[in-house]
């Protein structure tokens, strides 16, 4: 036996509220992000990823209420991202519930970030999460954007990647910004190239619309599938991506 | 028949509140904090842990817990190690090559898995060793989370088995020593199960 692919609903929370329109359950209060975190853990959900896109800092109280609420009722893995800054702030994710934390601009303005983060609290619970987009000019082929794909930056994607787990990241999570929204499936080159660089878990992110989206990106070297719209709006449920990626001979819990 | 009281060893960061709340789930009542006498004095104490395996050392060493675990031990008082909580009971362990002691409560020493990726991150089977309480009544195809990149690969006692690129110590039982290398609180259902196993044996 061998560990079993991961399959990962993300939600964006604002505010503490689940703010995209999620529609796909009954009887759940879908802007509550606890409800929702406890009904895609009862539909198999491997581990769960909290989005935070709280604009205003005073807000981010807001945050820590839902990871420890969140902690106290849902017994899978947390990994919270958005906003993280400082070791400090991983620091207090973690002691409100979280397990892992994730760190994507923050970490690209300043790498030492991974470091300090890594070193006070182990790698395990470190993510980099990285932000690419296609950009012919660079070695790969890839980019490593900040704020969402707004702004680029000087890091090629494969050097970044090196660099993010020298520096201590213990998962990797590729955000391919081309593929995100547009539901035609996950960038599989940019998983190939990240998992021949790297020798921690590479996350596929961006792109999820049908099932054979799964298996393919795990078959190009993914060794968990990130997804938000396709749960949120119920085209897609976690239990037939687990039996489609099963059927496909790839382990699954 | 009381509420057995479990304390979850306070001894530095990380996520604690999973273990507290999941012991509380199967009727422990729970207590999560540094303070020794209570350590001390509970049907079963936790050690939990994260993070690099010399600086989980030094912490324990530096609040004075190591002497608690082994006094307990000597007066066959229930403890449970997880994750890097159970691998500092063994002689000792190593981090990028370089030695670091360890309690030396279980024989063994705890090194980097061979596996092409690492850390093993996810949900996973084992072995259970036979005669297990920890596993008592749970299916053998039941996967439980993990998250690790060192492990021990042999001990004594009861010893069951996780596989990531080769064979380790997923789980030890040895008289009131129980340690495992996954996280039972982050394992949904199956890991309240177990944690309810071990919580039963508590008095």
């Amino acid at each position: 036996m061998s560990v079993a692919v991961r399959v990962i609903p993300c939600l964006d929370v604002d505010a503490g509220r689940v703010t995209k329109g999620v529609r796909f359950l009954d009887n759940v209060d879908v802007g509550d992000p606890v409800a929702l975190a406890r009904a895609y853990d009862a539909e198999g959900a491997d581990e769960l990823v909290f989005y935070d896109i709280t604009a205003s800092s005073s807000a981010r109280e807001t945050t820590y209420d839902v990871v420890r609420r969140t902690a106290e009722q849902v017994f899978i893995p947390l990994t919270v991202g958005g906003g993280v800054r400082s070791a400090e702030d991983v620091n207090r994710l973690l002691r409100a519930g979280a397990d892992k934390v994730s760190l994507n601009t923050a970490a690209v303005e300043r790498p030492e970030l991974l470091a300090e983060a890594a070193q006070r609290f182990g790698s395990q619970c470190v993510v980099l999460s990285v932000d690419t987009r296609r950009c012919a000019g660079r070695p790969s082929g890839f980019e490593v954007t900040t704020h969402g794909g707004r702004r680029r930056t000087e890091w090629d994607l494969l050097d970044w990647v090196r660099r993010g787990e020298e520096l201590g990241a213990g998962e990797i999570v590729v955000n391919a910004m081309d593929a995100d929204g547009t539901r035609d499936g996950y960038d599989l080159d940019s998983i190939r190239l990240v998992r021949a660089a790297v020798g921690v878990p590479v996350v596929a992110s961006g792109g999820a619309g049908a099932l054979p989206h799964f298996a393919a990106a795990v078959q190009a070297g993914a060794d968990a599938v990130l997804a938000a719209s396709v749960f949120h709006f119920g085209s897609l449920r976690i239990a037939d991506v687990k039996s489609h990626l099963a059927g496909a001979g790839i382990p699954v819990r | 028949m009381n509420t057995p009281s479990v304390v979850v060893l306070d001894y530095g960061s990380g996520n604690l509140r999973s273990a507290e709340r999941a012991l509380q789930r199967v009727g422990a009542a729970v207590e999560v904090t540094s303070d020794l006498a209570a350590a001390r004095r509970c049907d079963g104490l936790v050690v939990p842990g994260v993070g690099a395996f010399a600086a989980c050392m030094q912490a324990l060493e530096d609040l004075g817990a190591t002497s608690t675990i082994r006094d307990r031990l000597g007066e066959s008082r229930p403890v449970l190690g997880i994750c890097v909580g159970m691998q500092v009971l063994f002689d000792s362990g190593e981090e990028h090559g370089v030695p670091a002691k360890g309690l030396g409560l279980l024989p063994g020493e705890v090194r980097r898995l061979r596996a092409d990726v690492l850390p093993h991150m996810g949900w996973n089977t084992v072995v259970p060793a036979e005669g297990s309480t920890l596993f008592a009544g749970i299916d053998p195809a039941t996967r439980f989370y993990f998250v690790h990149s060192y492990a021990a690969t042999g001990s004594d006692g009861l010893v069951s088995t996780g596989w990531h690129g080769e064979r380790f110590v997923a789980a030890v039982e040895r008289g009131p020593l129980s340690a495992v290398q996954f996280h039972p609180e982050k394992s949904g259902d199956v890991g309240a199960e177990l944690l309810a196993n071990w919580v039963c044996g508590l008095r």
